[in-house]
């Protein structure tokens, strides 16, 4: 449940501005910056070690493990797609029923009415296609994605984040955030570079 | 080494016998530059401005044909009494046969952690979508009125009229609107870190904004990873089953009727190897060239088109063995009209598309048996020029050849193509190479991040060679 912690903080770090009673740091965060992959996930192993909550890792690719050195999990995904199957197929396979029991009856071949072992098909598809749509829709809503802009593009080098270099964000709303210690501790990681992030 | 692998127990699952599928040496810099440098060029080489220009000549064929059939109606095809169904339907099935590879690719070999097919998924997912593209064309400019064609999908109107739910071209209308939903979405999302990385590297502000745009302001984040990842591994976990339904109902348009030829249980299993086969034919055929012409035969390896080549080989022994089945089911029936069938199909007058059928895929791709055969580019070339010949046989034997030869002679009949049915044809062919050049000079052909996550497992395997401090 650490994972949904983590979760909802960030989902309202995005709508934090122009509310008034939150002075908002100009700092975004700081950032460490990685050329090895593997040193990525340990310093995220030290970042959760260390007690910072409000952090997050940057790659060019998906690097397993990361995720559980981060305490993230987040299983809202295959229970959306889970319910966007069951909803397609009570559509499939319903539309089907009304058409040919309710509304426009028709006797074919001498066949039931409710003919449901050829209504599978179409009950099939339904359920696969609402199953993707749910996945794929959830997957952005839940990453607050498009989105046109982020206070972590304006952090040193971040342009390379999607070609070959890996980061690691503490941000300033952590409460362990301070300034000094954290970038002490982010040296300490064995990055290449430390750096500020500003917010705009 | 060791000490990594016991941090990270996911990667004992990944093969029995590592093989390294990226030649010559790489890091995570040179795989991108490779790749997005044929992008990113503002000007492309001369091959691709040929290629787009010549299939664009097709492009105005095939819209002509459209044009022509719109005012003048399907008289302009062959079509006729008995053999209602013709090249359209051919031309559908073959299309839509064709996209199956890229979904195989992408989806089935990657549940099954077949990681060799990093390098050739984005580009076999492209070509699924156009095929599909292609493949709906056909029946919905059959319908003779299409634009009437929203008549398909079941809607309340003032007719007080549905579709027929226990038909197969119900199920056919369902099938393919949902694969080709569900290609371009999974499609898009593998695309979106790429389109991300290109966004970072382009120089051009009108590269920058269209990127920028299109990436949805993707920045790598590993809780967002996290979710990436669990939406592609459900996409992928359906359109396993999907890809395997759709040619599933579309060998029922045939297999529910009672047509000679038509009437077997063999057929689904038979349409999905067809399918493959013709599918990774046609990765090869364009795979080939593309990969010397745009460098990146580091990653899309001889191992690569050796193993492509033996699901070729193997797909195409499944649809043989189909061949014998018809024969023999029509022996075995002791049915005349079947009997028929089969003595038409080798004796009567389209006797040598049946012969060529299979010589196409029954003869030639068994050459592939040879180990130097699979590596040699020109070679397995043609043989996959052949069996996309042999597979579009196979449905005009499969549809004309049954239709003209039904249970009475008086509806016996004799089906020969017009010029528009060629151009129709042919257009489609030029429109599919239009969309793939296009596709391959705006997006990259490979996918970018999945290669650099190979690497980095290759670094798990086998080491850093070269990089040892970077420990």
């Amino acid at each position: 449940m650490a994972g949904h912690a983590t979760t909802t903080s960030d989902a309202h770090s995005s709508h934090g501005h122009g509310h008034g009673e939150v002075v908002e740091n100009p700092l975004y965060g700081l950032m460490v910056e990685f050329t090895d992959p593997d040193d990525l996930v340990v310093a995220a192993h030290k970042t959760v070690a260390a007690g910072y909550k409000s952090f997050d890792c940057y790659s060019p690719f998906p690097i397993h493990g990361l995720d559980e050195a981060m305490h993230f999990e987040d299983p809202r995904v295959p229970w959306f797609a889970f319910f966007g199957g069951i909803t397609g197929a009570m559509l499939g396979f319903g539309l089907q029923y009304f058409i040919s029991v309710v509304d426009y009856p028709m006797n074919v071949g001498g066949k039931p009415l409710n003919s449901w072992p050829q209504f599978i098909p179409v009950t099939f598809e339904c359920t696969v296609l609402c199953t993707g749509l749910a996945t794929f829709i959830s997957q952005w809503a839940l990453n607050g994605l498009p989105r046109l802009h982020h206070p972590i593009f304006n952090g040193k080098n971040f342009e390379r984040a999607s070609q070959d270099r890996f980061f690691l964000c503490i941000e300033s709303k952590d409460h362990r955030f301070d300034l000094e210690k954290t970038e002490a501790f982010l040296s300490e990681l064995g990055g290449i570079n430390v750096s500020e992030v500003e917010r705009d | 080494m060791a000490t990594l692998n016991d941090q990270r127990p996911t990667d004992k699952r990944t093969q029995i016998r590592p093989q390294n599928f990226i030649e010559g040496r790489h890091d995570y810099e040179s795989i991108t530059d490779i790749i997005a440098r044929f992008v990113l060029n503002p000007r492309p080489p001369i091959w691709w401005l040929v290629t787009v220009g010549f299939s664009l000549i097709f492009v105005g064929v095939m819209f002509m044909a459209i044009t022509w059939l719109i005012l003048n109606g399907t008289g302009i095809w062959g079509n006729n009494q008995p053999t209602a169904w013709a090249w359209d339907i051919i031309n559908f099935v073959w299309w839509i046969g064709i996209g199956h590879a890229g979904t195989l690719i992408s989806a089935i070999l990657l549940l099954m952690r077949q990681s060799w097919r990093n390098s050739i998924n984005r580009f076999a997912e492209a070509m699924t979508i156009f095929a599909v593209m292609c493949a709906g064309l056909f029946p919905l400019l059959h319908t003779g009125r299409p634009w009437l064609d929203y008549w398909l999908f079941p809607y309340p109107n003032i007719l007080g009229m549905w579709p027929q739910t226990r038909s197969p071209l119900l199920w056919d209308v369902f099938a393919v609107s949902t694969y080709f939903t569900i290609s371009i979405l999974f499609w898009f999302l593998g695309l979106v870190p790429d389109i991300a990385a290109l966004r970072d590297r382009a120089t051009s502000s009108f590269g920058k904004i269209g990127y920028g745009l299109a990436c949805l302001g993707w920045r790598g984040s590993a809780k967002h990873w996290h979710r990436y990842e669990q939406a592609t591994n459900i996409l992928a976990g359906i359109s396993a089953p999907l890809v395997l339904s759709v040619h599933t109902i579309v060998s029922f348009d045939f297999a529910v009727g009672i047509v000679p030829g038509w009437h077997t249980t063999i057929f689904p299993p038979y349409f999905v190897a067809g399918a493959v086969f013709a599918g990774f034919a046609m990765v090869l055929t364009f795979g080939l060239p593309l990969r010397s012409y745009l460098g990146v035969k580091d990653f899309i390896t001889d191992k690569h088109l050796d193993w492509m080549a033996k699901i070729t080989l193997a797909t195409g022994l499944i649809v043989f063995y189909g061949y014998i089945l018809e024969m023999f089911y029509a022996w075995y029936s002791g049915n005349v009209y079947e009997l028929g069938l089969m003595y038409h199909r080798l004796f009567g007058p389209y006797k040598w598309f049946y012969y060529a059928l299979l010589f196409c895929n029954g003869v030639t791709p068994q050459i592939l048996w040879w180990n130097k055969v699979r590596v040699n580019v020109k070679m397995l070339w043609i043989v996959s020029l052949i069996v996309g010949i042999g597979m579009w046989l196979e449905r005009f034997v499969i549809i004309p050849m049954s239709l003209t030869r039904d249970f009475i002679p008086s509806s016996w009949g004799y089906y020969s193509p017009t010029v528009w049915d060629w151009g129709l044809f042919l257009g489609t062919m030029g429109f599919f190479t239009f969309l793939l050049f296009l596709f391959i000079k705006f997006l990259p052909l490979i996918n970018l991040f999945e290669m650099r996550d190979l690497l980095h497992k290759n670094h798990h395997t086998f080491g850093h060679d070269d990089k040892k401090e970077a420990h």
